[in-house]
């Protein structure tokens, strides 16, 4: 009687064993993407030509003219430059340890928009014969300023909290970009088409902020179904001429 | 019976002026600058040299706190809220430092970090040339101390953060005439002239274009002038400048890129452009010419032609 019971038992538990292996075997449940696109209403404003005459090294670098990238658009009315981010319903991930480049280059910053992640190493190196200064601004993180002679090492930096940092060279006045620090590790930034896609999340609710440096940000609310559909996200920014 | 009816409202008249005085003197009370000093925290310390400032009294009303001082000689400019826009600011170029950014331009500490308690003890003393920040020497060493407590009392960043490690600073090397070469050869290379023009006197390509973090324009440092340093007139504040930049500034920090030794030998060659002061320096380089007439060739000439003005 008393061995019959054991037996039973035993199958139970090995039966929870086996089911709480198959559990941590499965496959984790099906991971969405969101996906979208970012457009401007109102006539947006005209991109002034960059004068570099005052550094003609950078300035024969760039033919046609550069011109500011402050609003940017494309198409008939996507909007680029926008750093699309979950900024709630996540849970917090690691630290990622892969270094995010970027690059001075013809006097101007490669790439305009630069996401990283909180605390994830940053390398700023300069690419041009002539001296820069970088020259973050932030009001979370502690500002600093450094001289970047042509032919240095690259300067080897993070920052701590998240917040989108304007960085600009004082030398050449025209260099002009954002560092985005985010705690997400799901983002996209908008090219010439406005579109994004954020992947590999799993099912649940989040919010998704969509910034523009001069527009600041919008959110919307959505949700990654069981099956990893959601629906696409429209993000629309109104913009004026001057 | 007709006086009478003057009277009336002749007093009617004037109680009406009186109503509406009364009226105006309290739009113009109402309308008065809040000169409540609102700092981020009431409990700060600083700590100078054995002396411990309080910008609060310990729990009792101390007129000599940080706190008294600040409303009586500083909220003028720097504002109730320590954020520079005091009531003065407007009429004010450059303007008034906004304390509750914790970014300062006179420290010992690397670019980026928060001065020492020294560091703002010597700024409120010595005071800062060319702009409305007078010497605060007049008050006592406690007076400042207190007062510097207030200052940092502004800002979050001293609730989260420790003040940089100050720079160290090795012994000068001997003045010579090849010291002060190697100088101006790093003034070139590092493009100081950028800014600060070929000979110092603050005319470069990029000057004219140079702001703040707040947007508004700053000059260089002009050389030839031979003004007072605003961080200080002796060899090593200098020195200190370029080591740690001016936070807040155009101006930055060339630590990575510079060695002690090369730092002290731009010390050398930036006193050669206080063209209008007499030093050692300008007299070896002087004499270096006479000898050498025409080997020297200018500043700035490599890779940018036609900048510098």
């Amino acid at each position: 009687m008393q061995s019959k019971y054991v037996g039973k038992l035993a199958l139970v538990v090995a039966a929870v064993l086996v089911q709480v292996r198959v559990a941590a075997c499965a496959p984790p449940p099906e991971s969405g993407s969101i996906t979208g696109k970012v457009t401007f209403t109102g006539t947006p404003p005209k991109r002034k030509l960059i004068d570099m005459s005052k550094e003609p090294t950078c300035a024969k670098e760039h033919n046609p003219q550069e011109k500011t990238q402050n609003v940017v658009t494309g198409g008939t009315d996507a909007l680029k430059y926008v750093v699309v981010y979950i900024s709630a319903g996540e849970q917090p991930g690691s630290t990622p340890t892969e270094t995010v480049h970027y690059e001075q280059k013809g006097c101007m910053y490669m790439p305009h928009i630069e996401v990283m992640q909180v605390n994830q190493p940053l390398s700023i190196s300069n690419g041009d014969p002539v001296a820069h200064n970088i020259h973050p601004m932030p009001k979370i993180n502690s500002e600093w300023n450094k001289s970047q002679p042509p032919g240095t090492p690259p300067i080897q930096t993070k920052w701590e909290k998240a917040e989108f940092i304007p960085v600009k060279c004082n030398i050449h006045p025209w260099m002009q970009g954002f560092f985005v620090v985010l705690k997400t590790s799901h983002y996209a930034v908008t090219g010439d088409d406005g579109l994004f896609t954020l992947k590999g999340l799993p099912p649940g609710k989040y919010t998704v902020t969509a910034w523009q440096e001069q527009y600041g940000t919008q959110s919307q609310e959505v949700t990654v179904g069981a099956n990893g559909a959601t629906k696409p996200l429209s993000f629309v920014f109104k913009v004026l001429p001057y | 019976m007709p006086l009478m009816k003057l009277t009336i409202p002749a007093v009617f008249v004037v109680r009406s002026t009186l109503v509406v005085l009364l009226a105006v003197g309290a739009a113009t009370c109402s309308a008065q600058i809040d000169h409540n000093i609102t700092p981020f925290t009431k409990d700060m310390t600083s700590h100078i040299n054995g002396l411990t400032g309080h910008a609060y009294g310990d729990g009792q009303f101390r007129p000599d706190a940080g706190a008294q001082l600040y409303r009586r000689y500083c909220v003028g400019c720097h504002g109730a809220k320590g954020n520079g826009e005091g009531e003065n600011a407007q009429w004010i170029n450059p303007k008034p430092r906004d304390l509750t950014l914790g970014t300062f331009e006179c420290r010992s500490t690397p670019t980026g970090t928060l001065p020492t308690d020294q560091d703002l003890f010597n700024s409120i003393t010595r005071g800062f040339v060319t702009t409305n920040m007078p010497s605060w020497k007049p008050l006592t060493n406690q007076e400042r101390a207190n007062l510097i407590a207030m200052v940092k009392a502004f800002s979050p960043r001293w609730g989260k953060e420790k003040p940089g490690t100050p720079i160290t600073i090795p012994p000068p090397p001997p003045l010579t005439i090849e010291h002060i070469l190697a100088g101006r050869e790093t003034f070139d290379k590092l493009q100081c002239w950028k800014c600060h023009g070929p000979e110092g006197r603050g005319d470069g390509a990029a000057a004219a274009t140079l702001t703040t973090d707040k947007g508004d324009s700053i000059r260089p440092y002009d050389f030839s002038t031979g003004s007072r340093f605003k961080c200080g007139q002796t060899d090593r504040d200098l020195y200190q400048v370029f080591m740690t930049g001016l936070d807040g500034t155009p101006m930055p920090s060339f630590a990575d890129v510079v060695k002690p030794d090369q730092a002290w030998e731009l010390v050398y060659f930036l006193r050669t452009l206080q063209v209008s002061q007499k030093s050692p320096e300008l007299g070896l380089i002087k004499q270096y010419q006479a000898a050498h007439p025409g080997q020297l060739k200018p500043v700035g000439q490599d890779q940018a032609p036609g900048t510098g003005q």
